[in-house]
């Protein structure tokens, strides 16, 4: 029944393509939400206690571990942490042959999400698999366009899962000017089909909903941020990541038994595409603008459903930033920058296809890890998450069960929750049912 | 009527994902597999889970909550073939580095509230649970074995898996040998082979992704290492890793932590 007096239980115990495992509640009686929860039970992993003990150098191999859909994000966050640490800085071609490994990552993460496992639930089917019987075309254009991600991590740093060559102060070997043109070809064509990504994306249908979100990711002078800048806000937060603790806290909430992240004296905030696009749009390339304008996108997007146009829009942006990273390249004579190994503590954030990731650790003089804090992206988001909830089911709550469902869940989906990033940093009940 | 194609199952447990996502990986070849097996239970990629048993099913995760030893139970229950994929779900994962640790320690170390977090002392593989059919190893499995594999399945043929160390992919890329040549410390000798020789590639030791080999000689290489200036402790993380708990690293490990 789904209006008028009564209680209405929504509950989905394993939510479908996301990563990790994660479930959701709502419960409404007579037509008022008493509950709308984007729960979390991925068994809890340690790291950050097991981390301690180990060396420095291991943080970017193990952290990698904690998810395999953005292993570069970790590497990178905690790369920084650790060069902070010892006080180096990574530049020049090293720090280009980053941000080019890093657009591997946007691309291939960016088209999972976006065509393979958010699109199905603007057109009403169960998988990508369901969409190929009537969209084969597009289905093949895009695992042909995420392919293209998947090769430049593949070449760069030896596989696209957990890459292998990436590591503080640098790479353990830089690719040759040759190497790196081999992937021109595939780039090329692959700026075509992220534009028609665009394109297709904007001409799914689009849930109108728009929230007061405070926008926060890293922001650089002179690029789209990838792998370092400050952290800014839509609402006047400007800082240093070293402060990024002071300014962003975890609480515990009790309508969900979850830890989440808040600006301290403020509340919810929202990490990734639409808060980096609406922050950096002059950043982005000519090209990229282009196609947001062409899709409908003003110079800022507070629509959640509509990220799954911003990181078409992002997948253009890395392309073209992989073409401008190649075509400039040179050769560096060392594949790292050496380092006297020094105690300290250092910080690294980084934009991770779903948002910022932060990392702090201290480190001992001899090398080895003392503390380690990790905030991934979808810890951050949750309460947003929760808030986009309880606006969704407002909008919607003459639709029958099945459908507010669908759409609930199509809702957590403009997130591209990675939940097994997550779990450090949430509480967990296992629900035994 | 069309034959009715065999029915494929993917289950999580404590992971990245990462295994998992090989399969959605294989971008070459992904249509033609959903063409050949029906994905029946893969809830990374579908919403629609369509009732069991099912003809194979594929377990990526180590087992590490009370509620997981269930699942399993039940998972084993109704499939016919059971693959566990990747160093989480063949030795437990790195997170089975809290294994003879004090977890207690570590829950208040990481969650705010304790009391919350119901997790068992150890992370183990699924092997330690149910009846496993095949493992496929690595951190994360290599996409070319899990297709063969999954071709092997449906043509009712064991797969061709090595069961040789890194060092013979060394020699068939072409990788001059990096102990010898550059003395970097490395695991190939002892590392079951299957990721391409990857890291010796790249001008790295390799870091024992796939796990020990068939009958490795650990405390050989392990000298070796000291040999080259290595402590002993950093022999005992470089086998305390991401297969920290498969029997023949663990041993390895602990070996070096006492000297």
């Amino acid at each position: 029944m789904p209006t008028g007096n009564g209680v209405r239980s929504i509950n989905v115990d394993y939510l479908a393509r996301v990563e990790g495992e994660g479930s959701m509640k709502v419960k409404i009686r007579d037509g008022e939400v008493e509950i709308a929860e984007f729960g979390i039970f991925e068994p809890p992993r340690f790291y950050e206690a097991f981390m301690r003990g180990r060396l420095h150098t291991e943080a970017p191999d193990i952290t990698a571990r904690i998810c395999g859909i953005c292993p570069v994000a970790y590497q990178m966050s905690s790369s920084h942490a650790m060069e902070q640490v010892m006080g180096i800085t990574v530049g020049g071609q090293l720090r280009e042959l980053r941000r080019l490994l890093y657009c591997g990552e946007w691309i291939e993460s960016h088209v999972l999400h976006a065509a393979m496992l958010h699109a199905p639930d603007f057109l009403g089917y169960e998988s990508a698999i369901h969409m190929a019987a009537d969209h084969r075309e597009t289905v093949e254009l895009v695992l042909k366009l995420k392919k293209v991600g998947n090769d430049i991590m593949a070449l760069l740093a030896g596989r696209e899962i957990h890459p292998i060559n990436a590591r503080v102060g640098g790479w353990y070997k830089v690719p040759t000017e040759a190497q790196l043109q081999t992937l021109v070809e595939d780039l090329v064509w692959a700026k075509d089909a992220a534009m028609a990504l665009v394109s297709w994306t904007a001409s799914l249908p689009m849930p109108q909903l728009e929230q007061d979100y405070e926008l926060v990711c890293l922001s650089h002078p002179d690029e789209y941020p990838l792998t370092e800048g400050r952290m800014v806000s839509s609402k006047g937060i400007d800082i240093d990541i070293s402060e990024y603790l002071d300014v962003f806290q975890e609480i515990h909430a009790e309508r969900s038994n979850a830890l989440q992240s808040v600006i301290k004296g403020k509340g919810a905030y929202l990490v990734g595409p639409l808060a980096r696009y609406s922050l950096n749009y002059e950043k982005l390339t000519p090209d990229a603008r282009k196609a947001a304008e062409s899709a409908g996108l003003g110079a800022t997007c507070f629509n959640p459903f509509q990220s799954i146009i911003v990181r078409a829009v992002e997948t253009v942006y890395a392309v073209d930033e992989a073409l401008r990273i190649i075509d400039g390249y040179e050769m560096p004579d060392e594949p790292a920058v050496r380092y006297e190994v020094k105690a300290g503590v250092g910080h690294g954030a980084s934009e991770a296809p779903r948002g910022t990731l932060y990392h702090r650790y201290e480190v001992g003089s001899d090398g080895r890890i003392i503390d380690a804090h990790i905030m991934p992206p979808t810890a951050q988001n949750q309460l947003s998450i929760e808030e986009d909830l309880l606006a969704v089911i407002r909008d919607n709550i003459d639709l029958p069960d099945d459908q507010l469902q669908w759409k609930l869940e199509q809702s957590i989906r403009n997130y591209d929750p990675c939940i097994s990033c997550a779990t450090h940093f949430l509480d967990l009940k296992v629900d035994r049912g | 009527m069309a034959e009715r194609l065999p029915k494929l199952a993917v289950h999580k447990f404590a992971s990245c994902d990462g295994c998992q996502l090989t399969l959605l990986d294989c971008e070459d070849e992904l249509l033609a597999v959903a063409g050949a097996i029906q994905i029946a239970n893969f809830a990374e990629a579908s919403r629609e889970i369509i009732e069991g048993p099912y003809d194979l099913t594929l377990v990526e995760g180590s087992v590490s909550t009370p509620h997981d030893l269930e699942r399993i139970k039940e998972i084993r229950e109704e499939s016919k073939v059971l693959i566990a994929i990747g160093a989480c779900a063949t030795a437990g994962g790195i997170q089975a580095l809290r294994n003879a640790r004090d977890v207690e320690e570590f829950t208040r170390y990481v969650y705010a509230t304790p009391d919350y977090i119901d997790t068992l002392a150890e992370s183990t593989p699924i092997s330690d649970h149910v009846k496993v059919d095949l493992e496929l190893r690595g951190c994360p499995i290599s996409k070319a074995q899990l297709l063969e594999t999954v071709v092997a399945f449906l043509n009712g043929r064991n797969p061709i898996l090595p069961t040789y160390s890194v060092c013979m992919e060394c020699k068939r890329r072409g990788n001059p040998c990096v102990m010898i040549a550059q003395g970097v410390p490395c695991l190939g000798p002892v590392t079951q082979a299957g990721c391409g020789a990857i890291c010796p590639a790249y001008n790295r030791g390799c870091y024992g992704c796939f796990g020990p080999m068939e009958s490795p000689n650990t405390t050989a290489l392990g000298d070796q290492w000291m040999e080259m200036g290595v402590d002993s402790r950093t022999v005992s993380d470089a086998f305390h890793f991401f297969n920290n708990y498969a029997d023949a690293f663990r041993k390895a490990g602990d070996m070096y932590a006492d000297r």
